[in-house]
């Protein structure tokens, strides 16, 4: 039977990854994901998983234990943020570049300078282009679900490739929610046993990893791998379904909330589109036809789903909690406008960077943002595409 | 050569050995020369070999396989050869 529990965010991913009994995992601390692996070791200590832990002396070290240990042929998983993931940034390629099914969980926290360590999508926007598979979460229980079926997409024969799973580092990783379990014989059963494929361990056959491909082939496994990401949606919509079977839980590429018949929208990921849906449901008890659109799947980006259930739109509004230095916009607007180029009729784009280095995503940023959408959807004007929002002019 | 659709995923090399087939003699700068006379047959040139340049038959050295020799020299450093006159000698490549 299933159980309703009050547990943290990082408890949430710790107990998917005891379902999951990986054979190995390759860990560093950093907060706010030290928790993870620290709950996660201690499952290990009491044998509730029969997982080798490999304490390494760095996070690129971590992911090169786990890199290692995923070519010899185990089901692998560790945890990171911030500074952690920044050091892996190098194998993280690799991982992906080798199709290791490695499975990550991720407190989303902001990267230094200025050093902090509180909530902020700066270093999963960091690694968003590492052929990693991207997954979000709103809560526990979505870190919690995603983290179980991140195993199945990442292991899936068709795919093949690393999964990260991320919270709001803090936010989410450490309030304590109230969120349901899949029972272990139900979770274990839904992961199912980990095969391997071309194991280094299977010594009978020799193989080789790593191996130099220049000019002419390197883009060929480009491509490949191009191709492989593309299958992804599918996969993931696939589990989605299998898991809903076993949780009642239903889950897409994105959640579309109020937003079939709404005139304006917002898109913001985790934490925030919790607060953002209350503010929604003021409006709309008002009658002002707003919705809101949050992304799940991140990489791959669901471009053309996305651009269908936002095309309809007067209005939208990207919210990024992470910023790109490049004097253009947030990453995440960035991708949506992607999405919607393409239509002749489109809405009107505008991002607001909110929420960095952990700073409250309040309602009255939600606010703010709705009526600027009610205006431009009104009379067209666009003050400025990109605002700050929550800082201190 | 292979389309994107035929190569292995992660670019696993699932043939044994198959490092015969890419001859990396033509990086060489520098070739060792083998002088017969000065060898006493220690083998430590086989040992050091960090490739499988050293060819050894019945126990005694044979010629070089230049076909893999990549010129690094660590042969001719470890060569003891016999009574000061080294059995492996580098050479400039080409001359």
């Amino acid at each position: 039977m299933s159980k309703k529990v009050g547990i943290t965010g990082n408890e949430a991913i710790a107990q998917a990854m005891r379902i999951a009994n990986p054979d190995v995992c390759g860990a560093y601390p950093i907060t706010p994901a030290t928790d993870i692996m620290q709950r996660f070791t201690s499952f290990v200590a009491n044998c509730e998983v029969k997982t080798e832990m490999i304490l390494t002396e760095s996070e690129h070290s971590a992911m090169s234990a786990c890199i290692g240990s995923s070519v010899a042929g185990g089901r692998v998983a560790t945890a990171s943020a911030a500074q952690g993931i920044a050091l892996m940034w190098e194998m993280l390629f690799i991982a992906s570049g080798l199709r290791l099914p490695i499975v990550m969980g991720v407190a989303n926290r902001a990267l230094s300078a200025p050093l902090n360590i509180h909530g902020d999508h700066s270093d999963g926007m960091g690694m968003r282009d590492c052929g990693w598979i991207h997954f979000y979460s709103e809560n526990a229980q979505e870190g919690f679900d995603n983290m179980l079926m991140a195993f199945r997409i990442a292991e899936h024969m068709d795919i093949r490739l690393p999964v990260m799973v991320g919270l709001d580092g803090f936010i989410t990783s450490h309030s304590i929610e109230t969120m349901e379990y899949v029972d272990d014989e139900t979770g274990r059963a839904f992961v199912g046993e980990f095969k391997a494929v071309n194991p280094l361990l299977d010594i009978k056959n020799p193989k080789s990893y790593g191996p130099l491909i220049l000019t002419d082939m390197y883009m060929e496994y480009r491509k490949a791998h191009d191709n492989v990401m593309a299958k992804v949606p599918g996969v993931v919509l696939e589990v989605a379904a299998e898991f809903e079977k076993i949780s009642g839980r239903k889950y897409g590429l994105f959640e579309s909330y109020r937003l079939d018949d709404a005139e304006i929208a917002l898109v913001v990921m985790s934490s925030a589109a919790g607060t953002t849906k209350d503010v929604i449901d003021t409006y709309r008890a008002k009658g002002v036809k707003v919705g809101l659109l949050k992304p799940r799947l991140y990489r791959p980006f669901p471009y053309e789903q996305m651009g269908e259930a936002l095309k309809h739109c007067k209005a939208v509004a990207v919210l990024d909690r992470a910023d790109c230095f490049g004097g253009s916009y947030g990453p995440l607007f960035a991708d949506v406008s992607n999405a919607l180029y393409h239509y002749a009729q489109r809405p009107i784009m505008i991002n607001k960077i909110y929420g960095l280095g952990g700073r409250d995503y309040m309602p009255d940023q939600a606010e703010y943002t709705i009526n600027e959408l009610i205006q431009i959807a009104k009379d067209g004007k666009v003050k400025s595409i990109k605002e700050y929002i929550g800082v201190r002019e | 050569m292979k389309t994107w659709k035929e190569v292995n995923p992660g670019a696993v090399i699932l043939e044994p050995g198959s490092a015969r087939k890419f001859k990396t003699g033509s990086w060489r700068a520098m070739r060792p020369k083998w002088i017969e006379e000065n060898c006493i047959h220690c083998l430590l040139c086989w040992v050091y070999c960090p490739d499988m340049s050293v060819k050894v038959k019945d126990g005694k050295r044979e010629q070089f396989d230049y076909d893999f020799c990549k010129g690094c020299g660590l042969c001719a450093l470890e060569c003891p050869g016999k009574k000061g006159q080294k059995a492996i000698v580098m050479e400039q490549e080409g001359n």
